[in-house]
């Protein structure tokens, strides 16, 4: 068996030591999992999909993916943030490295691990990425921008922050740009709370966004050709390996369930294990549908004719979308089902088999990007595909 | 001829903020405010109007992004 990558070597170890001690905390107080993003940047995680010739580990997609379920088996807070700062890297690395200043940018991050938060939500337009209200305004070589965002996840613990925008003030809503702003650039003035069912770890309430910066900070590509082709399948890849993560961290502690029981039995094997077997099942249909599309995208990616080519086609958003929303409903069924096989054991919060953190997280996949916005999407698709 | 049935068709279903007229045969119909869900109706009301069907391999953003693109395509399907 070939030996881990120092990476996920570096992942296997943050989990364990910085996340997993801190989940029931992090979840129970609604705060920022501190300790495993330090230690993410101390091991310079944050900086792993940044191309080695810019300092970076240049690692893959697949290795991102991989570090998502492994974070996700302990801290799904703490998978998830990694996974929205890991879309905005990719986002920057595969869109705007034609662009001195994003090159120099990048060369920073790998220094000093910025953690760089996405900011697509808006009043007024709610969750839908592909439309903005906000405009870019444009004077000489600085620009200005005010975003009203009903949600920025970390909002408060960023360095960076990646803002969706009309493009100039007379720009249709769709016609949109993508925009870093700097730390010393912004302001955030928090407009309500993040006190939720599950998911209280990646600290996401609404704010008011004041910012300026240089015009070189404003990506050249507009946002619809890097959302088709990089920022939806990233974005629904990487959370797949926070969902598999979470998934598996309720599967095994039914696993651990069934276990128990049939040491405390030996010879027979308890009723739970036939519940277990279907379970697991359920986890690989979940772990290989993530893995299908991975697989596929590694590959469609990497392909001369990657931005005009298949990624952009309409049966590739909808297979993305598929995904998406196949393994957001399977994952609170694997949940519930590893809880009925522990039983009222595992419906107590301070008993090893406590399900209920597992169960709340998961709840929000479903929720964030919602489901039935992405079927409508899918509907409208299918007015015009053939499978031909 | 179809260039300016092409141009319709945009008017009526491409919910454009700004006048369609105006627009050059090169003009990206995205950056003036097609959304996805438009472009849907778009194709919808071409395949209607030029009695055609668009194969998958096609419904693709760039085979849609200007009126010459648009015109491109349909030659291609009616050749």
């Amino acid at each position: 068996m070939p030996s881990e990558s120092p990476l996920i070597q570096s992942a296997r170890l943050i989990a364990k030591e910085y996340a997993a001690p801190h989940a029931d905390a992090v979840d129970r107080d609604a705060r920022f999992p501190v300790e495993a993003i330090t230690a993410l940047k101390q091991e310079k995680l944050l900086s792993a999909y940044v191309p080695a010739e810019l300092g970076g580990a240049g690692a893959s997609l697949s290795e991102l993916v991989e570090i998502c379920e492994i974070l996700g088996r302990e801290c799904a807070a703490t998978a998830m943030i990694f996974a929205m700062h890991q879309i905005q890297v990719i986002t920057i690395v595969e869109h705007a490295m034609d662009s001195a200043w994003y090159r120099a940018y990048l060369g920073d991050l790998v220094k000093h691990q910025y953690l760089i938060a996405s900011v697509t939500s808006e009043v007024g337009v709610g969750g839908e990425m592909r439309r903005s209200k906000c405009a870019v305004e444009i004077d000489g070589d600085r620009f200005r921008l005010v975003k009203d965002a009903t949600t920025i996840s970390y909002g408060a613990q960023a360095d960076d922050l990646l803002v969706t925008a009309r493009r100039h003030p007379d720009a249709a809503g769709s016609d949109q740009s993508l925009i870093l702003v700097r730390k010393a650039d912004y302001t955030l003035e928090q407009k309500g709370n993040w006190d939720t069912m599950g998911m209280r770890g990646t600290c996401s309430p609404p704010f008011l966004m004041r910012s300026s910066g240089h015009i070189e900070q404003i990506m050249a590509m507009p946002f619809g050709d890097m959302s088709a082709c990089t920022v939806v399948p990233v974005s629904h890849l990487l959370w797949g390996g926070c969902w598999a993560g979470g998934a598996a961290a309720a599967v095994n502690k039914a696993r651990a369930f069934v276990r128990a029981q049939a040491r405390a039995n030996p010879g027979t094997v308890p009723p739970t294990a036939l519940r277990l077997a279907e379970l697991v099942s359920m986890l690989q249909s979940l772990r290989t549908s993530v893995q299908a599309c991975l697989n596929e995208y590694e590959i469609l990616s990497k392909a001369e004719d990657a931005a005009n080519g298949t990624l952009s086609s309409i049966a590739y958003s909808l297979k993305m979308n598929n995904l998406k929303i196949d393994a957001t409903q399977d994952l609170p069924q694997i949940v519930i089902k590893a809880l009925s096989i522990c039983g009222i054991i595992g419906y107590k919060n301070d008993s090893p088999f406590a399900m209920s953190r597992h169960l709340r997280d998961s709840m929000s996949a479903a929720l964030m990007v919602g489901n039935d916005r992405i079927l409508a999407t899918n509907a409208n698709l299918l007015l015009v595909l053939k499978d031909d | 001829m179809s260039k300016e049935k092409i141009r319709q068709i945009l008017k009526e279903q491409g919910k454009f903020s700004s006048n369609v007229d105006s627009l050059a045969d090169d003009a990206d119909l995205y950056e003036a405010g097609m959304t996805s869900h438009a472009s849907v109706n778009v194709m919808l009301a071409l395949e209607d109007a030029f009695d055609l069907e668009f194969p998958d391999r096609m419904l693709k953003r760039s085979v849609f992004e200007s009126i010459n693109a648009i015109n491109a395509a349909i030659e291609e399907l009616t050749a």
